[in-house]
């Protein structure tokens, strides 16, 4: 039959006309997920095996029997069979809406897989993880993509990545209800079990922090941004389709809790990822790091007009802006002979939104002449005018 | 969504005739069974045909009648046993996959359909009506599967689906009987002699002649493909062509080559046509079958078809392989060049 002839139009279909720019991973992990077997699947369609093919969709359908995309292509390797198709999801007579989130989830995996970042790379973000943050999630929303990273001694070592659904306006969040998905550097800070959720959050329910402090200086609002499973009536969810939460399959949410940790484990939502290589990583660190010291060095020299240069003229604290907080840092450290500043349990992340920014935080111990204390510190830094200052700062 | 709004190909119908040559033919207490059938007088359809088979129970002709009756007494379950049966004594034969797939279809069963049409083309492989069949039942695996990708609600299709098959499957039957002329629908003008009167005779081949005999509602171009350009297209019309060849019928078969066909040796076309009617009408019986096609498309309008071509007649029996040169014209697949034996 003319069988080569559907499987170069159904490769075709499916195959990306730009050329990848990051190249497969080598020696990346790769689980028996969804995902691993879509591409498997993807294949052997490229091989022109379409009956292999087909078998191993009906094992992947299987395995995942709520798998709509799984189900989609099932259906047009039969099709293929009776006639030429030429696209993912040939379904006849079906209206487009019904269509385009299923061929886009499918573009988006086969992308993932086609696409892996190169496994010496870091994401920008993690400049520098606490050593009690075991794990770090980075997501990529134009890729829809959840990247888990290790704490591997301060350096970030990729550890599996998974298909994830963002918000049905895209990202860069600004209201209440405007459906977007927040960008920005956050953290887990709660637990919600599946038994006090209904069903449609799935296995379970991680909120983050949005909006931050500086979301909150921006004047950005909304609530209710978590990371969560998906209904039972179905495997995973369009990339666009949350009104700006997180999904991902329960499956995979269910092995990315186990590396979760409440008030710990930062999540970082970017746009589409910036990949360093480990040298240039090492920079950013580095070159960071030393902003930070001399900020720290200058405090403690308790030449107080030095101090302030790092400080940016939109600073604001909690109750405090930049005037207010040079008057009472000018107030205080007059009357100190001496100060000591310890900075410890340091974390750095560069914040990956379109204001520049990295946010640091840090186990602070002060101690003076006349008082000591112990805080627990957050600041967003902001490069401007070719330099690194103090855009807000504030205690936890 | 409605299911069956989205795939208007019906299901090809069931096989009528048993080409089967070989077995013994008691032609005719069997013929008058037929003429029964035909009449729609079922029960006594069915009582001449139980004498018959107490007589003679394994008589593969007489069993596959009696599933006949049964389909048209709507009693499906008996059909399918008879069928089932009759696959499991003579599992060489096509025609009662065939049937049990067309049966399961329209139980909406399409998974069991397309196992049992499978057979039918391991059986035989260039079985034209088995691969029509399994088309549509591709087709339908398809619909089910983008039914649960889209989550629409097949339920309630499918059971209004299977309804709706069962009455196509019926009056589809009745068609090519109830007239003597052939379907308006039908691109073969087949003569009413063709097949069915004698099925003791009917030695026709069991690529094409399926196809043919069930042929009034299933024009070899089919409407819904012509514009596809598809491979499977192309195909469609090289079993027409090798149908209409071992049914003897000249003029159909003269009607798939383009007018301007280059003839072997560049003789004029007249010539050839007289060579071609006197072959053809010349022996008692001519089988044609088509194995291991391998169709190239060059572009929409042009394809090249290579097989291995069976011919038998009453005195030749050739293997040969074949190349065919098609072209497309006003949506009809037809031959520009032929090559090779035969």
């Amino acid at each position: 039959m003319s069988k080569r002839t559907l499987t170069c139009v159904l490769v075709a279909a499916i195959t990306f006309g730009a050329p990848s720019t990051l190249s497969p991973a080598k020696g990346a992990r790769f689980d028996v997920t969804a995902d691993a077997l879509l591409a498997a699947v993807y294949e052997e369609i490229v091989r022109g095996h379409l009956d292999v093919a087909l078998r191993n969709i009906e094992g992947l359908i299987r395995v995942r029997p709520n798998f709509r995309l799984a189900h989609l292509i099932k259906g047009d390797l039969l099709l293929a069979r009776a006639r030429p198709i030429n696209t993912i999801g040939a379904a006849p007579n079906v209206p487009e809406a019904h269509m385009e989130g299923l061929r886009a989830e499918a573009f988006a995996r086969l992308r993932a897989y086609r696409e892996r970042p190169p496994a010496d790379r870091v994401p920008r973000y993690l400049l520098q993880l606490r050593e009690d943050q075991k794990y770090a999630v980075v997501v990529d929303t134009r890729r829809s993509r959840l990247y888990l990273y290790q704490n591997d001694g301060g350096k970030p070592r990729f550890v599996a990545d998974y298909y994830v659904s963002s918000g049905k306006n895209g990202p860069l969040k600004v209201r209440e209800g405007d459906e977007k998905t927040p960008i920005g550097v956050y953290h887990v800070t709660a637990s919600l079990p599946r038994n006090e959720l209904s069903d449609f959050y799935g296995s379970g329910a991680f909120p983050i922090n949005y909006p931050n402090e500086w979301d909150r200086i921006q004047g950005r609002n909304g609530h209710g941004i978590w990371l969560h499973g998906t209904p039972s009536n179905t495997y995973s969810r369009p990339p666009r389709s949350s009104n700006g939460c997180v999904v991902l399959a329960n499956s995979d949410l269910d092995a990315l809790a186990r590396n979760l940790q409440i008030g710990v484990t930062p999540v970082i939502i970017s746009e589409d990822v910036e990949w360093l290589s480990p040298e240039e990583w090492a920079s950013e660190r580095t070159s960071f790091g030393e902003q930070l010291e001399q900020w720290r060095a200058d405090w403690e020299s308790l030449d107080t007009e030095r101090y302030l240069t790092h400080y940016s003229k939109d600073f604001s604290a909690p109750n405090q802006d930049l005037d207010s907080w040079s008057r009472h840092k000018r107030l205080v450290n007059g009357g100190k002979t001496w100060i000591n500043v310890k900075v410890s349990n340091l974390s750095m992340f560069r914040d990956p939104g379109r204001d520049g920014l990295v946010l640091v935080s840090f186990d602070q111990e002060y101690r003076s002449n006349n008082l000591s204390n112990t805080v627990k510190k957050r600041q967003y830094w902001l490069h401007e005018d070719g330099r690194w200052r103090i855009v807000y700062e504030g205690t936890v | 969504m409605n299911f069956s709004a989205r795939s208007p190909t019906p299901l090809a119908v069931l096989l009528f005739a048993l080409a089967i040559s070989a077995l013994p033919v008691r032609a005719d207490e069997l013929q008058d069974i037929d003429r029964l059938l035909k009449q729609s007088q079922h029960a006594q359809a069915l009582e001449r045909v139980n004498q018959y088979l107490s007589q003679r129970p394994k008589d593969a002709k007489g069993r596959f009648i009696k599933g006949l009756i049964l389909v048209e007494q709507n009693k499906v379950a008996e059909a399918i046993e008879v069928f089932t049966a009759l696959a499991r004594d003579y599992p060489e034969l096509p025609e009662p996959y065939n049937n049990l797939a067309v049966l399961y279809a329209a139980q909406g069963q399409y998974e069991k359909a397309r196992q049992q049409l499978e057979m039918s083309i391991r059986t035989h492989p260039s079985y034209a009506t088995a691969y029509e069949n399994l088309g549509d039942v591709y087709t339908k695996l398809a619909s089910q599967a983008y039914d649960k990708a889209l989550q629409f609600d097949s339920s309630n299709s499918a059971a209004k689906n299977k309804l709706s098959l069962i009455r196509d499957l019926i009056s589809s039957n009745r068609l090519p009987r109830s007239s003597s002329a052939p379907s308006g629908t039908s691109t073969e003008p087949t003569p009413p002699s063709a097949a069915r009167t004698a099925p003791a005779k009917s030695t026709e081949t069991k690529v094409a002649a399926g196809q043919a005999k069930s042929g009034a509602t299933k024009p070899a171009e089919k409407p819904a493909r012509a514009q596809d350009g598809s491979g499977e297209e192309v195909l469609q019309t090289v079993l027409a062509w090798a149908g209409a060849w071992s049914k003897q019928n000249v003029e159909t078969y003269l009607a798939f080559y383009a007018e301007d066909f280059k003839t072997p040796k560049g003789e004029a076309r007249s010539e050839w046509e007289a060579v071609r009617r006197q072959r053809i009408s010349g022996p008692k019986k001519i089988e044609v079958a088509v194995e291991s096609p391998k169709v190239t498309l060059r572009d929409q309008n042009n394809a090249v078809v290579s097989f291995r071509q069976m011919y038998r007649s009453d005195n030749l029996n050739i293997k040969s392989s074949k190349t065919l040169v098609m072209v497309r014209s006003d949506g009809r697949w037809l031959i520009q060049q032929e090559r090779g034996g035969g």
